[in-house]
């Protein structure tokens, strides 16, 4: 198709890669900025930290207390931004009309995801970056080897819980999400196989746990960052859950 | 299937206000929610700049501009980093300081959206749809929750707008918003468009009007409650009180008719409190097609 009548002074697109990187950045300074969000985050992760290490629920499953539970709280980090935070603030964004508006701009529907996404791998590398800050002095030894896959089933498990938190946020009332997705925090936070592993939960929940997207992330991670290996079972199940809860997003999920 | 919109068809112009003018829930929302891409339609063809909305991409949305009816701009946000990271997204977008300025935003700017007033949300979300550039802009109620000098300011911007050539497309359920403002106008009922034309056009719909005769059309007077008038015009003409002594007389006026009317009120010996004479309003238009009853 020919356009004959355009002009230097008619609008046009920024281009897509600048689009997404502005809304990552828009995203990202306003988690950063929100008091509630940097709790669930950053603050409740190193309580739970600190708490893990002076208690001996993880005694036994590693040389040091320390070493078991840095990589359930990277978990942990990861479904705080990606599931709860991300989902709530989609959550309220999608009530006030936001996603509506920014996709009649350039942006558009996939650049609005797309930033939402960056966003959160960006507030993830913080969290990384804190939680090793403050476990390295408290003793925590991971393996080299355990850096590359511990990172990229991170990010795996960002997406899954990312999937997730969309498919809340975009189907229920916005007053619905903040309770959903911080219940499921604090119940699969608890009793998920996140950061205390299944073989300590009760009994009847252990079966079930392996198959949950935090009991494979939280399995995928200590098999990392304990003994440098990956966890293809648990990896598995991170992808199934991110195509599944992706899919279910796609189809579902309502701007208004 | 719910039809919400089934058998609107119009046309907008460049460098024209093109209104789409109905009682709340009467489907104009979502035909331009449609032509926006907003909604996806089950039937029917949308042409926007040459280009279907319901699959276009970024090309066509950097030149189309969109205020939505409930503003749609995160409640945490402050006036001016929204409107530059809205700005980024094009590639030459509108100067922010210029935007600002004109629309009164540098008065509230240290304000988060949630704060503001509905006057300066709407100000606000005018200035975010405006800050690409583009050569057609959506404005779904336009003046809702505006005050009377905000109101000033928006009319008088979407005016320069349309000299420079910007098709500009807005719903108003408000008869004076489309009369000021609207170069051609659809009427919409039901999900269907039941009437279109210039607003003289429409006005002149009127039959008596098209008879030549004059355009007043109502004469409202207080007088004692209860009164039959009865007879005293012609049946063309209705006489209804309203509330109790205030009467509204509807039809072709003329000048025997006032008369006929002031000399019954001299036989009656009845004076009245007020009265005053009105030309045909886009509001008699709307509600002679769209019925008068409220839904």
């Amino acid at each position: 198709m020919t356009a004959p009548t355009a002009t230097a002074t008619q609008g046009a697109p920024a281009t897509l890669l600048r689009r997404i990187l502005l809304q990552g950045r828009y995203e990202s300074l306003a988690m950063l900025r929100n008091g509630e969000q940097l709790i669930l985050a950053v603050v409740l992760p190193l309580l739970a930290l600190v708490g893990l290490t002076v208690t001996p629920f993880l005694d036994g499953f590693g040389a040091s207390r320390i070493n078991v539970a840095v990589p359930g709280i990277l978990a942990l980090c990861a479904m705080s931004t990606a599931f709860t935070g991300q989902g709530i603030a989609t959550g309220f964004d999608r009530r006030y009309g936001v996603l509506r508006f920014l996709s009649t701009t350039p942006l558009g529907r996939e650049g609005l995801i797309a930033g939402k996404v960056l966003a959160v791998l960006a507030v993830l590398c913080l969290q990384v970056a804190v939680v090793t800050l403050v476990a390295l002095p408290l003793g925590w030894q991971p393996p080299a080897a355990g850096w590359l896959p511990g990172l990229s089933l991170l990010a795996l498990g960002a997406a899954a819980f990312t999937a997730l938190g969309l498919l809340v946020a975009g189907t229920v009332r916005p007053e619905a999400t903040l309770a959903i997705t911080n219940l499921l925090w604090i119940l699969l936070g608890a009793l998920g196989g996140i950061v205390i592993p299944a073989e300590r939960l009760p009994a009847v929940t252990q079966g079930a746990v392996h198959y949950l997207p935090s009991g494979a992330l939280g399995e995928a991670l200590r098999e990392a960052f304990l003994h440098g290996a990956l966890n293809g079972g648990a990896a598995l199940i991170l992808l199934v859950w991110t195509v599944l809860a992706g899919a279910a997003a796609i189809r579902w999920f309502k701007w208004n | 299937m719910l039809r919400v919109v089934n058998g609107v068809s119009l046309m907008a112009e460049r460098g024209q206000v093109t209104a789409l003018l109905g009682a709340n829930g009467a489907g104009k929302t979502t035909t331009i929610e449609c032509a926006q891409g907003l909604q996806k339609r089950s039937g029917g063809s949308i042409s926007l700049l040459g280009q279907d909305p319901g699959r276009s991409g970024a090309d066509l949305r950097s030149r189309v501009g969109v205020m939505l009816q409930d503003g749609g701009l995160p409640p945490s946000a402050r006036p001016i980093p929204l409107l530059r990271h809205i700005a980024g997204m094009y590639a030459r977008p509108r100067p922010v300081d210029e935007l600002v300025q004109r629309l009164g935003i540098d008065t509230f700017a240290r304000t988060s959206v949630r704060r503001l007033s509905g006057g300066q949300k709407q100000r606000l979300a005018l200035a975010a749809a405006l800050i690409g550039n583009p050569e057609v802009l959506f404005l779904d109620e336009p003046s809702a929750g505006l005050d009377p000098q905000s109101r000033q300011l928006v009319f008088e911007l979407i005016s320069e707008l349309r000299a420079g050539g910007m098709g500009i497309i807005l719903t108003t359920h408000l008869m004076d918003d489309a009369q000021r403002l609207a170069d051609y106008v659809y009427i919409i009922d039901a999900g269907r468009n039941v009437a279109e034309g210039t607003v003289s056009q429409l006005l002149q719909r009127d039959p008596a009007v098209e008879a030549g005769t004059d355009h007043i059309r109502t004469l409202v007077f207080e007088a004692p409650p209860g009164l039959d008038f009865a007879g005293v015009l012609p049946h063309a003409i209705t006489v209804t009180e309203t509330r109790a002594g205030s009467y509204v007389a509807s039809g072709a006026l003329r000048p025997r008719d006032l008369a006929s009317l002031t000399a019954w009120w001299a036989a009656h010996d009845v004076m009245p409190g007020s009265m005053s004479l009105a030309a045909r309003s886009l509001e008699d238009v709307f509600l002679d097609i769209s019925g008068k009853d409220i839904r």
